[in-house]
């Protein structure tokens, strides 16, 4: 096992190498101007090509890269162009909400769409089947920015129950957090518990039908093991995958809920540099990312043991 | 990590895990209603502190090396400046009184008593000529001033002595000027530095205090009041005059979607939005707490400008049938809509401005004419070259004007080819010079505040030095004429009178068409009160209701 591991990332370097020369080479190719963006309307093609220039823009495309290496290999993300912040500490400032939003949203999708995927699966054709399908449909269906503006006005402006938008760190105050929080979390859990009770339901399916079930009911064990510890775990390797795989991408970002909910989160620090070609920003992010990636998907390939005694690595 | 435990648990501990899920979903959702409860009116609206959403977020700190409207307004918190322009267009002391010599060549400056810096340290003429210096790099109005320049000289901690070559009339008002670029005054330290690289010390002299420790580029900004600002005594107009603060911070938040912000003014968690989406005003309407109200009147004029290098735009004729092509009535009504918010103006300085005069503008004005432009196309033998016309998609206030211009091109018998693009990519592609078919441009719009355009000497369109002018680079040695005439015009009399010619040029010749002036309605809570009219949005003077 710890081999393995080893292997696996060791086998992130030449993928981190590959996605590091090919973002840069991407960026460059890609119309768009930093020094404009930095520089305004008014600024004279002198004017520009001087900031370029002091920037490190001007530099021939070589050399821009073997900075960038060398800094990056000594752990220093580089200097956001616009905003001349260290990119850590944009990072730094941006990750915490994406992640506690992204696992309070996979927490609560989880306890919700596991338990609704096992009953449609158990009571298969049947209304609490249908109701659970017919869910799992409208969340897929309704775009995610409707769902967010819909609790907003029955929660926040109708109800005044909670806040519209923004964020507190749930160190500075919990609560405060958790009022802020639940509704970007209610909105985001809606796609993955649609997601989620689908394949639980799916994999549900196709295990209730063994023989081990058969028999497991036939010697008189309760419906309640049979389906928890027998059938659940036993389905549960596809559904790891799915949730994995949902809480990647929640980290990756989900620009138009932390829009809707102005939340400083990284989905936006990506989109914002992008639109402004902030180069070191993202290139840091698309690094973070992919290995981001990399790493939750090794975990989804261990957790299997848990739940399948046949997997060995 | 935590999904795992959670599936762990439920396959090993079948009803305890289910239960516990109902608990932590229950517990979850209860926590968030009870703490919620107390969250309608956050902490970060009340008390003293104004909680504002700006147009955009704030990233680029120094105003010297950007014209972004956001950075100027950032510095007007942090900073102060020698002159000010007031309402009427008369640049006022601000941090220094002057005296000027009978020929006009010498301007002696004498900076206020009680003028301290953030960091306590008194502003002296050093941090004064300093900065001049450095704005005068990157100005278009302080390089005038600068070419002539004989000297610029301390006298003393608090006197200087600017001595020019020819006279200047308008230095104050270019000193004075509100927009792109204002001469902030930065310590000596700082302003030193070179005038292409950003400042990385954010101390300054102005009312309020920059909390580099709570900045977040593009997310949040917060100034605290600075204790040991001494204001003028006279009232507050525009930049001028005194700039008394009533709260402890100001906090600008940046809100990516509009409809946000409106839910969040209308719930109480922002006090200020600074733009209003015109299409969400009656969302606002039904609302008793918030106030709509323009507060700057003049607002933006909306341009087209041409590149003068490569046909068919590089005809005269051809570029007077495109302008004759267009409505500005089309143009402001897809735009904006709301006939309260825009205003047909076809003066180039901007209606409403001293220098204001609408010659040359009468198609523009009273809905374009097609025929005409048909004509004059057919009389300078427009030979069908396809018209590159870029499209920003992603900026809201520039959407409408290519859509607009391109079927009035069609209609008087241009091959338009639009190309759709993100305004960052159009910001590059615009600074090229090939070709139209190997990647350049004949056309694209853009939007000003009126402020940046009300003088010959500040709009970057009337620059007519070739390849070393605004992107489209005419070669109109005419413009710089009238512009030398206009430095040398030494009163408002002779100065209209030449604005008058520059007006009549600038259309006969086509250096940009005007498309009309549109203003941003604002949304402020009732809870604020006193919050002054001014081109530029100020946190002085507004004071806040408990």
């Amino acid at each position: 096992m710890l081999g393995y591991i080893l292997r696996r990332i060791l086998a992130v370097i030449p993928v981190m190498v590959i996605v590091a020369v090919f973002v840069f080479l991407l960026l460059r190719l890609t119309p768009g101007d930093p020094a404009a963006i930095i520089a305004g309307d008014m600024a004279t093609p002198a004017q520009l090509e001087r900031i370029r220039t002091s920037l490190g823009l001007a530099e021939p495309l070589h050399v821009q890269f073997f900075t960038w290496v060398g800094l990056l290999l000594q752990g220093d993300l580089g200097t956001s162009l616009i905003s001349n912040t260290a990119v850590t500490t944009m990072i730094g400032q941006r990750i915490w909400p994406t992640i506690n939003i992204a696992v309070m949203t996979i927490l609560l999708s989880v306890a919700i769409a596991v338990p609704m995927g096992v009953l449609a699966a158990w009571r298969h054709r049947t209304w609490a089947d249908y109701a659970v399908m017919s869910f799992s449909v409208l969340g897929f269906s309704i775009p995610v920015f409707v769902i967010g503006y819909i609790f907003i006005q029955v929660f926040s402006i109708n109800l005044r129950w909670l806040p519209v938008q923004g964020y507190t760190a749930p160190s500075d105050d919990f609560g405060r957090f958790l009022a802020r929080a639940i509704l970007p979390c209610l909105t985001l859990a809606t796609i993955y518990v649609a997601l989620i009770a689908r394949m639980t339901r799916a994999s549900m399916l196709e295990v209730l039908g063994e023989d081990y079930i058969r028999t497991a009911r036939a010697k008189g064990v309760s419906e309640r093991i049979v389906l928890f510890r027998h059938a659940l775990r036993n389905a549960a390797v596809p559904i790891m995958t799915i949730i994995g795989t949902g809480f990647a991408l929640l980290i990756g970002g989900v620009v138009v809920t932390e829009s809707v909910f102005n939340i400083p989160g990284i989905g936006r620090l990506t989109v914002d540099a992008i639109l402004a070609r902030d180069y070191p920003v993202i290139q840091a992010m698309i690094l973070l990312t992919s290995g981001l990636y990399v790493f939750i998907n090794l975990l989804i390939d261990l957790s299997y043991t848990l739940f399948d005694p046949r997997i060995r690595y | 990590m935590l999904h795992d435990t959670a599936t762990t648990c439920s396959t090993r501990r079948g009803k305890g895990w289910a239960m516990k899920a109902r608990h932590t979903v229950a517990g979850l959702l209860a926590g968030a209603l009870l703490a919620g409860t107390g969250l309608v009116t956050p902490a970060d609206a009340a008390g003293k502190t104004i909680t504002a959403v700006m147009h955009s977020g704030l990233r680029v700190l120094d105003p010297i090396i950007t014209t972004a409207h956001i950075s100027r307004n950032h510095a007007y918190m942090i900073y102060d400046v020698l002159v000010a322009v007031d309402e009427n267009f008369t640049p006022r002391p601000q941090m220094a009184d002057w005296t000027i010599s009978d020929d006009g060549l010498v301007y002696t400056f004498t900076l206020r008593d009680g003028l301290k810096f953030h960091d306590g340290a008194p502003v002296t003429s050093a941090d004064a000529i300093a900065s001049l210096t450095r704005w005068g790099k990157r100005d278009s109005g302080g390089q005038l001033i600068f070419d002539i320049t004989e000297s610029l000289e301390a006298k003393d901690d608090k006197t200087f002595v600017w001595t020019l070559k020819s006279p200047f009339p308008a230095l104050l008002d270019t000193v004075g000027k509100q927009s792109a670029l204002p001469p902030f005054i930065m310590p000596e330290r700082v302003a030193s530095g070179p005038a292409d690289t950003a400042v990385t010390d954010y101390v300054g002299s102005g009312p309020f205090i920059f909390i580099e420790s709570e900045y977040q580029p593009g997310v949040s900004v917060t100034y605290r009041k600075f204790e040991d600002y001494v204001p003028r005594d006279e009232p507050a107009s525009w930049m001028a005059g005194g700039k008394v603060v009533h709260v402890d911070e100001v906090k600008w938040v940046t809100m990516p979607d509009a409809q946000t912000a409106i839910n969040a003014i209308m719930s109480g968690e922002i006090d200020y939005l600074e733009q209003v989406q015109i299409d969400l005003l009656p969302i606002l309407a039904a609302s008793d707490d918030v106030t709509v109200e323009t507060r700057d009147d003049l607002g933006y004029q909306a341009i087209g400008r041409m590149n003068f290098k490569h046909p068919p735009f590089d005809n005269k004729k051809i570029r007077q049938a495109a302008q004759m092509a267009l409505s500005q009535a089309d143009v402001l009504g897809t735009l904006i809509g709301n006939p309260d918010y825009y205003t047909v103006c076809g003066a180039i300085f901007g209606c409403g401005t001293p220098l204001a005069d609408e010659s040359g503008a009468e198609t523009l004005v009273s809905g374009g004419d097609i025929e005409g432009a048909k004509k004059l196309l057919e009389e300078a033998g427009y030979d069908g070259t396809p018209v590159v016309l870029m499209q920003p998609t992603d900026v809201v206030s520039l959407t409408a004007q290519p859509v607009v211009a391109a079927q009035a091109f069609r209609n008087a018998g241009f091959n338009v080819d639009m190309q759709p693009m993100d305004w960052q990519t159009l910001v590059t592609r615009r600074a090229s010079q090939a070709k139209p078919s190997e990647g350049g441009w004949n056309i694209f719009f853009t939007n000003w505040l009126v402020p940046e355009v009300n003088s010959p000497l500040i709009s970057p369109m009337l620059n007519g030095r070739g390849d070393s002018a605004w992107f489209g680079w005419p070669s109109d040695e005419e413009i710089e004429a009238l512009k030398a005439e206009f430095i040398a015009a030494d009163t408002p009399e002779k100065q209209k009178e030449v604005a008058v010619r520059i007006q009549k040029h600038t259309l006969d010749n086509v250096l940009y068409i005007p498309l009309g002036q549109y203003a941003s309605p604002q949304a402020r809570s009732n809870k604020l009160t006193d919050m002054l009219p001014s081109p530029v949005p100020v946190f002085w003077n507004v004071k806040k209701a408990d």
